[in-house]
Formats: C-alpha cells, sequence, structure tokens
C-alpha cells in the first residue's frame, strides 16, 4: 500500500545553478549548536588566533559534534546570541583577517578499519545536511555491522526550491561515488540504495553510473525524503515507532552528507562550507551558493543582489518544514541547505475559517493521522484518546496544513498535541516507579 | 530593517484550495439539476430554489450578526444549503413555507450548533424532514408540467409502492428526470453529471455515492427476487441521486476516510431499503441519512486510517 502524500510545486529554479563560493564576511558567528544533541563545548578563547578548519567547539558527549572555523582571524567575543529557531545560544565570534590560511594541522585521516573510519566521522563535524542535523557518527556507530541491510543514500529532495542536494549529485559525483566505496569497504554494505524523484533524471543517470549501487527512481510527491517514507518506498520496510532505521537493518544518508564525508576522508579539511539554495519571491537573483558556516544570513543574501522586494518572511530550510526567522542576522549553519525569502504575497497566510470536516487532513496524512481529533482531544486534556490517535508519530511534514481549505495551522496544534502527549506520558512513566 | 519579519509554524506555503471554492464547485456541479428542473417544471422551480438560496443566506448573516459572530456568508455554504433545500421541494411548495423551511435549516440545525462544521446532521435533509411532517399536505402535492400548465401526479416511488406498476413512466424518463417528485431529484442523468464534477475536482469521494445506490440496487434484486426493472426504478426514482451525491457526501455530517464514507453509503442504503420496501413511507432516502448522520461519529472513530507503523497499546499502560 502506497503512503498518502500531497502533490505540491517544486519551483527547482535554480537546479542548473552551478553553486558559487562566496567570500567569507568580516565577522561570522559559530553557533554551539548545529547538530541534534548536546551543545559542542568552546576550545578558544578571546583572543585566539584561529584558522581554516581550527577546533573552536569540541563535541560534549557521545550525541554531539565538533565545529571547526572556516576562515582565519581572531576570536572576538564569545556570547550567547539568537539562532535560527528562536533560541539563544553560545556562539564565537570570529573577525576573518581574510587571508583563509589553513590549519597547519589538516591530514587526511588515517583509516584501516570500522572503528578508525567512525571516528574519523565524528571528527569530521559532518551532520545530517538534509536538515535534521543528526550526528552522522552517531548514525553509522551501529556496534554491529551484519546489522546493516541496506543503506539508503537520500537524494530525494522533496522540497520546493531546494536544489543543493541535486547539485551534489551532479557536482560532486566523485564524492558520493568515493563515499559508496567507504560505506562498503569500511560498513561491510552490499545493498546500496540511491532514492531519487523523478524531477531529477540528469541526477538518476549521474547517479547510476555509480558502480555496485541500485538507483531508485521515485515519484516526485512530497514528503518522499522524510526518513521512514524514503525507506519503506525503497525497502517495503516499516519503521515502528519508537525504533530507528537500523533496528530494521537500514540506514539512510543525505546525499550531500555521504559527499562530506568522503571530502573530509580525502583531505582532512572537515566541514566549514555548505551549499545553500538561496531564492524566493523576494531575491533578485536566485542561486546556489557555497557559504563560509558562519556567514550571517543578510550576508548571503547580498551575494545574491539582495531583494528585489521587502521580503517579509525568510525561511531557513524548505517552505514545507523550515523554521521563519526573525532576525537576518542569525549565521549560517551545518544543516543550511536553503535560504527562502518571500514577498508581501507569498507570504501572507490563507484566512483561517471554521473547520468544515473535510477530512483531507487525515486522508494525506503519510502515516494515517487524524489531526482535527489531536486538537479535540487537546482542547478536552484527553490524553488517554491522544495516546491512542499516536499523536507522538507527527513527523510535522507539514501536509495537513497544506492541504487544509480552512487555512487551519494544523502543524502548530499538531506540535502541541504531541508536547502534551509526551508530558504525559513522561509523568504517568514516573507514577509507575 | 523598515519591517518586521513574520514568523510563523511551517508549512509557510499552502494550496490554494479554500472553503469558498469547494462551495462553489458543489454550486457548479448542481447547475445541471438546476437546469433540468426548470426545464420539467417550469420557471417556478427557479424562483422557489432562488427563493431558498436568498432566505438561507440573509438569515445566516442576520443570525451571525446578532450572535455577534464572524460573518462567514462569504464560504457560500449557506447558498450551498438553499439549493439544496429547494431541490428537496415540490414546484408547488408556498414560498413562506419554503421561507420556514430555509431558516430552520440555517438556525436550528447549522448556527445554533456552532455553524460551518459543527452541526451533526445536514442542514436541507432535516429542514426536508420537518417540513415533510409539518406542511405534509404541500410537501407531497407533486405536480408536473404538461404543456404549459402543471398538472397533479404520483411520483414512480409511490405507485411502485402500491404495485400501480402499469402506471410507471419509462426508464429513459426516469433517467431524464421527467417524472414527478421534488424539484431537483428527477434528472439522475443531471445529478449523475455533477456527481462526475466533483469527483473530478475532488471535492467527495466516489464512496458514498457508489456504496449507498449499489446497495439500494442490490437489495431491490433480492427483494423482488432478482427483477432487474425493479431494481432500476428503485435507484431511479425518489431523492436517492440527490442525496447519495449531494446529501450524504455532506463533509461535517458524515465521516472522512474511505473506509467510514463505504459504512456511511451502504448504512444509508439499507436503511433506505427497508422504510421502502416495508415502511409506510414511500421514501426513505432522508430518513436514512438523518440517521446515518447521528451514527456518524462512532462511524468515524471506528474506521479510522490504519497508523503506520503504530505499536498496540496495551491497555491502560503506555506504548509498549
Amino acid at each position: 500500500m502506497a503512503l498518502k502524500s500531497v502533490k505540491i510545486p517544486h519551483r527547482k529554479n535554480t537546479k542548473d545553478a552551478k553553486p558559487i563560493r562566496m567570500d567569507a564576511p568580516q565577522l561570522l558567528y559559530f553557533s554551539a549548536v548545529q547538530h541534534i544533541g548536546a551543545p559542542a563545548k568552546p576550545t578558544v578563547k578571546i583572543g585566539d588566533e584561529v584558522k581554516v578548519g581550527t577546533l573552536i567547539f569540541e563535541a560534549a558527549g557521545a550525541i554531539s559534534s565538533p565545529v571547526y572555523s572556516s576562515v582565519s582571524g581572531k576570536v572576538k567575543k564569545i556570547e550567547d546570541m539568537l539562532q535560527s529557531n528562536g533560541t539563544y545560544q553560545q556562539c564565537i565570534v570570529i573577525e576573518n583577517d581574510g587571508q583563509m590560511t589553513l590549519d597547519e594541522s589538516i591530514k587526511a585521516p588515517e583509516i584501516n578499519d570500522y572503528e578508525s573510519f567512525v571516528s574519523a566521522v565524528f571528527a569530521s563535524g559532518v551532520v545530517g545536511l538534509g536538515g535534521a542535523g543528526f550526528p552522522t557518527a552517531v548514525k553509522l556507530d551501529v556496534k554491529d555491522v551484519s546489522r546493516i541491510e541496506q543503506i539508503i543514500i537520500n537524494g530525494a529532495e522533496c522540497e520546493p526550491y531546494i536544489t543543493s542536494d541535486t547539485r551534489t549529485m551532479l557536482d560532486r559525483a566523485d564524492d558520493i561515488a568515493f563515499g559508496v566505496e567507504l560505506l562498503k569497504k569500511y560498513l561491510g554494505a552490499k545493498n546500496i540504495i540511491f532514492g531519487i524523484e523523478n524531477n531529477k533524471s540528469e541526477c538518476i543517470a549521474e547517479m547510476k553510473k555509480i558502480a555496485g549501487v541500485e538507483v531508485k527512481a521515485l515519484p516526485s510527491i512530497y514528503p518522499q525524503g522524510a526518513e521512514k517514507v524514503l525507506v519503506y518506498n525503497t525497502t517495503g520496510k516499516v519503521i515502528e515507532e519508537g525504533k530507528l532505521p537500523i533496528d530494521a537493518g537500514v540506514i539512510v544518508i543525505n546525499c550531500t552528507t555521504l559527499a562530506a564525508v568522503a571530502s573530509y576522508v580525502k583531505t582532512g579539511l572537515p566541514l566549514v562550507e555548505k551549499c545553500v539554495t538561496v531564492d524566493g519571491s523576494a531575491v533578485n537573483e536566485p542561486k546556489n551558493v557555497i557559504v563560509p558556516i558562519g556567514t550571517p544570513v543578510s550576508a548571503v543574501f547580498e551575494f545574491c543582489g539582495g531583494f528585489k522586494e521587502e521580503p517579509a518572511k525568510v525561511i531557513y530550510g524548505g517552505p514545507m518544514m523550515g523554521v521563519s526567522i526573525a532576525d537576518m542576522n542569525v549565521p549560517v549553519t551545518k544543516q543550511t541547505n536553503a535560504l527562502i525569502a518571500l514577498n508581501e504575497q507569498d507570504a501572507t497566510p490563507k484566512k483561517t475559517t471554521s473547520c468544515i470536516r473535510c477530512g483531507r487532513c487525515t486522508n494525506t496524512c503519510p502515516f494515517g493521522l487524524a489531526p482535527v481529533a489531536f486538537a479535540k482531544a487537546l482542547e478536552q486534556n484527553d490524553m488517554e484518546a491522544m495516546k491512542h490517535l499516536h499523536a507522538n508519530l507527527c513527523m510535522e511534514c507539514g501536509c495537513c496544513a497544506y492541504v487544509c481549505p480552512a487555512g487551519i495551522p494544523l502543524v502548530q496544534q499538531n506540535k502541541m498535541a504531541k508536547a502534551a502527549l509526551a508530558a504525559y506520558l513522561k509523568k504517568e512513566k514516573e507514577e509507575k516507579k | 530593517m523598515a519591517r518586521k519579519l513574520m514568523i510563523s509554524v511551517s508549512p509557510h506555503i499552502k494550496s490554494p484550495l479554500t472553503t469558498q471554492k469547494i462551495m462553489l464547485d458543489v454550486i457548479i456541479a448542481l447547475i445541471p439539476a438546476l437546469i433540468a428542473s426548470v426545464y420539467f417544471f417550469g420557471l417556478r422551480a427557479l424562483i422557489v430554489t432562488l427563493f431558498c438560496i436568498g432566505v438561507s443566506v440573509v438569515a445566516q448573516y442576520l443570525f451571525e450578526l446578532l450572535c455577534k459572530r464572524d460573518i462567514e456568508v462569504g464560504d457560500l455554504s449557506a447558498v450551498v444549503t438553499g439549493m439544496l433545500l429547494g431541490f428537496n421541494l415540490p414546484v408547488t411548495i408556498p414560498l413562506w413555507q419554503a421561507a420556514i423551511g430555509s431558516v430552520f435549516a440555517i438556525i436550528v440545525v447549522k448556527e445554533l450548533f456552532g455553524g460551518i462544521g459543527h452541526n451533526f446532521a445536514n442542514p436541507a435533509i432535516t429542514a426536508r424532514i420537518m417540513m415533510l411532517l409539518s406542511f405534509s399536505g404541500t410537501m407531497t402535492n407533486w405536480a408536473r408540467l404538461e404543456g404549459a400548465e402543471l398538472v397533479a401526479g404520483a411520483t414512480p416511488l409511490a405507485a411502485l409502492k402500491e404495485g400501480a406498476t402499469k402506471e410507471l413512466p419509462s426508464l429513459l424518463d426516469m433517467f431524464l428526470g421527467n417524472i414527478g417528485g421534488s424539484l431537483g431529484e428527477t434528472s439522475a442523468l443531471a445529478l449523475i453529471i455533477g456527481g462526475i464534477y466533483l469527483v473530478a475536482r475532488r471535492v467527495i469521494k466516489w464512496h458514498t455515492p457508489v456504496c449507498f445506490v449499489a446497495t439500494v440496487f442490490v437489495g431491490s434484486l433480492l427483494y423482488s427476487g432478482f427483477d432487474v426493472n425493479f431494481a432500476l426504478y428503485q435507484i431511479l426514482s425518489g431523492g436517492l441521486m440527490l442525496g447519495a451525491i449531494f446529501m450524504a457526501t455532506d463533509y461535517s455530517t458524515t465521516p472522512p476516510t474511505p473506509l467510514g464514507k463505504v459504512v456511511f453509503g451502504i448504512g444509508c442504503g439499507l436503511i433506505t431499503l427497508v422504510i421502502r420496501l416495508w415502511g409506510t413511507n414511500p421514501e426513505g432516502v432522508s430518513y436514512a441519512i438523518l440517521l446515518m448522520n447521528i451514527l456518524a461519529p462512532y462511524i468515524v472513530k471506528l474506521t479510522r486510517h490504519k497508523i503506520f507503523g503504530a505499536k498496540k497499546i496495551t491497555k491502560g499502560g503506555a506504548a509498549a
């Protein structure tokens, strides 16, 4: 049975735009939180000299990731600053000396087995670059590699506008091919499957050139690239509630993530820059830009010729799951794959009217959830009902809110429902003890 | 920067579909039946329909104004309700009775429960039943246009009920709508065209109408010992097509999932059969839909989608 999905506009305007590397601005802002997990800890103090690739944040614990400077210069400040998600996080501010001197310590890592491969991935600072930011080393650290039946390379890129993964597949095919080799060599992966939406025929053709992999052309429907959806659509496997893909014998890696790992293994230069799609109705010259991590969003837009109209909303990521930012001084992080600036007309939300109980939300939810029932359970504070509705499984893909004719902010409601259910389950667990 | 940036939870793009566009599609889908009604019953059919629409819209506007609620008449749902109620009345209905029916549909059945999306019963159906009980004389005063004159006549259903099969019109007339009955219900052809339009526009799903009509057809076949003619007369007469396509597919009073719609459609069909074949009334479609409207919340609960990857919940415990 096929999972439900929605057809959304593709708007892949920049798919033919080869990424252009921008110069780093004078001041760069490196956040301690550029991944899922514990905030990283600073390893430099104010006044320290840094170079390109110098470690500035070390990983704090197992689920965390180190951060490296993308420029050479001096540490100017270390302070809490506003981030894209609206929270304040510790940031290291580096004043760029314009020299881009490479750190002397950079050299290709020595890898001879599975363990040393995983530690190299850890040291590379690479996290899930599709947008989730889960540390890649943690994902690959499955202890027993014989558990891996399939590795899926995610090239679906189902969000509108974004073409940074498309460009990776076209321009960095050799990195991806080398990454595939690494996976085969150190993870013993026999079954590597590329999942790519069929609106990217050039990418499909390019990836088919890689030896010993299977390339699956998937329908261009949203949310094809969501982990559970992609695993189901490529392997037919269902990832059960509370389980990880590896529990079903699967690892999913985004194609750009794989390229970043491969590039680190080749050169030893950690993740310090990121290809970002800049697009949207307010942007003067939409393009793909290779941005030094830490660059403020405003500088990236300036590089794209500024705005042709005053932006009413700026989205960090895709329009379906990205976050809208309040301040254009927030920096580009590892996971940033797109910056979308919308004009007044595109940003103005559909007027919210009464729910007409048409059922489009539940009939388009990929997982068959019932958002309207969540709202009712939330209103009545009936968490037993909420448990049976499995609100916790909502991945916030936004299909329900997209199709809602009444313009109800369903994802917002779902988030509240999930939070209420999580609090209830936590309390229930504590009471049991 | 001159202005502040807009902040909201994702998604940041939405489909262009609105409630108003959906209702407009329903109105468009009802136009063939409206044209057929004018053709078979004369200009008064149009007058009655427009009158019901007008009263419905004004009633909703005034009620919302009085209650200081948001004025929602712009969503066109009152137009649909008025149109459907008009279709459920005989062409000879006195306008003051039509006015009472419209006000009842909008205020008592819909607005008192909270307006669009909150009513548990279909406004037009409930108003038709109310009128049938209150004005049983005029509500069953079936008349047809013959030449330029309206003449009284029985509906095919009444004739079927009495076993007067010789008085039945031809199946072709039944299909086209050249028969006695409520003004918008007689032309199966026009209603089916509207239904196909709604399915093609994804406003409704096929499940309810198909299951409803199929249940009545199969049930009639079994009842009559496989008399195909009898079964065809059953599905082409009365308010079945109008009810199955336009009223049993109303969003707020029917289940949302395909499985729920199948259950709802079959349920409507069974109740219709029971009333038509064994009851004292010749017609049972409106009662069937109303009864199923009442059952809908339970059907909704029992026919939710299977949740992808969900674990069974042990009673009283957390997800195991």
